[in-house]
């Protein structure tokens, strides 16, 4: 059984659905009409290119080119990451970059060789989509941990520089905002697992299932996909405020919230 | 030998220097008054002897031995800096003052509550502040919270911030009283900053005078 074509018309007229969100933006005042429209073009555009390609993508026969998309992948995700939070420092994307590098590479091939045993492991099929539910979930995290951490630094100034004047470590100062940020950046993933096949039925299952796939393969995927994706949330969420803090906190134990740079 | 000592230190800002070529030396038992205008970089003398801000030049000393060959957790325990007002992490006024014996300097002290209860009756509050949560500390009762907070890690110098400068003239004496006393007890001193003339003279034996700030002076 294969899915039911979308056909342009079909398109277009569920497109009209974002008009909604952009009269309300209208509507309220919230001057999102921009970003909506945005976003929007660009996801459709993303979508259709990526479709054109995905064929021969999944072609590939040569790991290089596979790690190649891979890391095209993850440097595309580390810009989105570190372009989300209100304030940022000079290294944020080099930082979010290498945390989510290390911990979205790292999960996917655990999975890819040491669970599922894809053979060949670079198999494009598998590491691309893997990879691409993995890289996304890991951004919000790395973005939402980072933005709630250099927030802490700001607005909790006054308690931090408190404690270091008292002898605290900047680890020891910096606890508290570490520890908000990490809950604010697995938030999310903890949020979809908690509804997940109550309220929200996964894109990929979904999907699996809309394809013709048995719903109990299905479910399982779906079950190895969340642990991955929590794992390596929580592992990219610790990398990037690891080496945020370090950009934050000189070795002297001094607060340098002077490094940070505050969007317009 | 004096406990501390600066030298030859200056701050340049952005757009001016706060002041150059700054020295001091605090031997035990001396409370030292910085005296200047507002703006005149107070507070960044005392923030910067404590290594929270950056001298532009020069350096400080304590023991006989440069900063940068302490640790600064080292450095902070014995050469303490309490600002004018600082925020508190939610919990009671107990938590507040017991969680430093928490940090790896401290181990080896402990937090006993009835030194607590001590100090803040001789700082004119109730013992029972003990038990009050921090968010419902007025201006006032805060900066006592923040000075027991440091008196009782025991520091050899304090670097005091406008200390008192929420507090009715009752209590700002008992804090000067307080600080008096605990300068003579053993191997201490202070310094003090604070706008009350009558006070500074009641506190200081010596006055560091601050001219400034000067435009920043160009460079070649």
């Amino acid at each position: 059984m294969n899915s039911l074509p979308i056909s342009d018309l079909q398109l277009a007229l569920a497109a009209g659905l974002m008009l909604v969100s952009v009269a309300l933006s209208w509507r309220l005042r919230l001057g999102l009409g921009r970003d909506i429209a945005i976003s929007t073009v660009r996801m459709v555009v993303q979508l259709l290119l990526v479709g054109l390609i995905l064929d021969w993508v999944f072609s590939l026969q040569n790991p290089w080119l596979v790690l190649g998309i891979g890391l095209v992948m993850t440097l595309l995700a580390a810009h989105s990451a570190a372009g989300r939070p209100r304030r940022s420092y000079p290294q944020l994307f080099l930082d979010s970059f290498v945390s989510i590098l290390v911990s979205s590479l790292l999960l996917t091939g655990l999975v890819l060789r040491g669970i599922l045993d894809v053979q060949p492991w670079y198999l494009p099929q598998y590491l691309v989509p893997i990879l691409g539910m993995v890289l996304g979930n890991s951004l919000t995290g790395v973005s939402l941990a980072v933005d709630r951490f250099t927030a802490g630094l700001v607005t909790g100034r006054a308690e931090i520089e408190g404690l270091l004047a008292l002898g605290a470590t900047r680890r020891e100062a910096a606890r508290g905002p570490l520890r908000e940020a990490l809950r604010a950046g697995m938030i999310p993933t903890l949020n979809s697992m908690a509804v997940m096949g109550i309220v929200s039925l996964p894109g990929m299952m979904t999907g699996q299932i809309l394809a013709g796939a048995a719903p109990q393969t299905a479910v399982r995927y779906q079950i190895l996909i969340m642990f991955v994706i929590a794992a390596s949330t929580v592992l990219g969420c610790l990398l990037s405020l690891e080496l945020a803090f370090r950009r934050l906190f000189d070795p002297r134990h001094r607060l340098r919230v002077d490094r940070l740079i505050t969007k317009g | 030998m004096a406990l501390l000592a600066v030298r030859d230190a200056s701050v340049e800002l952005a757009d001016r220097t706060l002041w150059h070529d700054l020295c001091l030396e605090l031997s035990a038992g001396e409370r030292l008054v910085v005296d200047g205008a507002s703006g005149s970089g107070k507070t960044v003398l005392l923030r910067a002897i404590a290594g929270l801000d950056v001298f532009t030049t020069g350096g400080c000393e304590f023991r006989g031995r440069p900063r940068r060959e302490w640790s600064m957790p080292a450095y902070r325990a014995q050469v303490m800096y309490v600002p004018q007002r600082a925020a508190l992490h939610p919990g009671t006024v107990a938590d507040t003052l017991a969680a430093p014996f928490g940090f790896a300097i401290h181990k080896g002290k402990e937090f006993k509550a009835e030194a607590a209860e001590d100090l803040l009756t001789e700082l004119g509050r109730p013992a029972e502040l003990l038990a009050s949560p921090t968010e419902n500390l007025s201006g006032g009762e805060l900066q006592s919270v923040l000075l027991v907070r440091a008196l009782l890690l025991e520091p050899t110098v304090l670097l005091l911030d406008e200390v008192a400068s929420a507090l009715d003239p009752e209590l700002a004496d008992a804090v000067e009283r307080v600080l008096i006393k605990w300068s003579q007890e053993s191997e201490r001193a202070l310094v003090w900053v604070g706008h009350d003339p009558a006070s500074q003279s009641r506190v200081g034996t010596a006055v560091l005078p601050i001219t400034g700030p000067y435009p920043l002076m160009a460079r070649p």
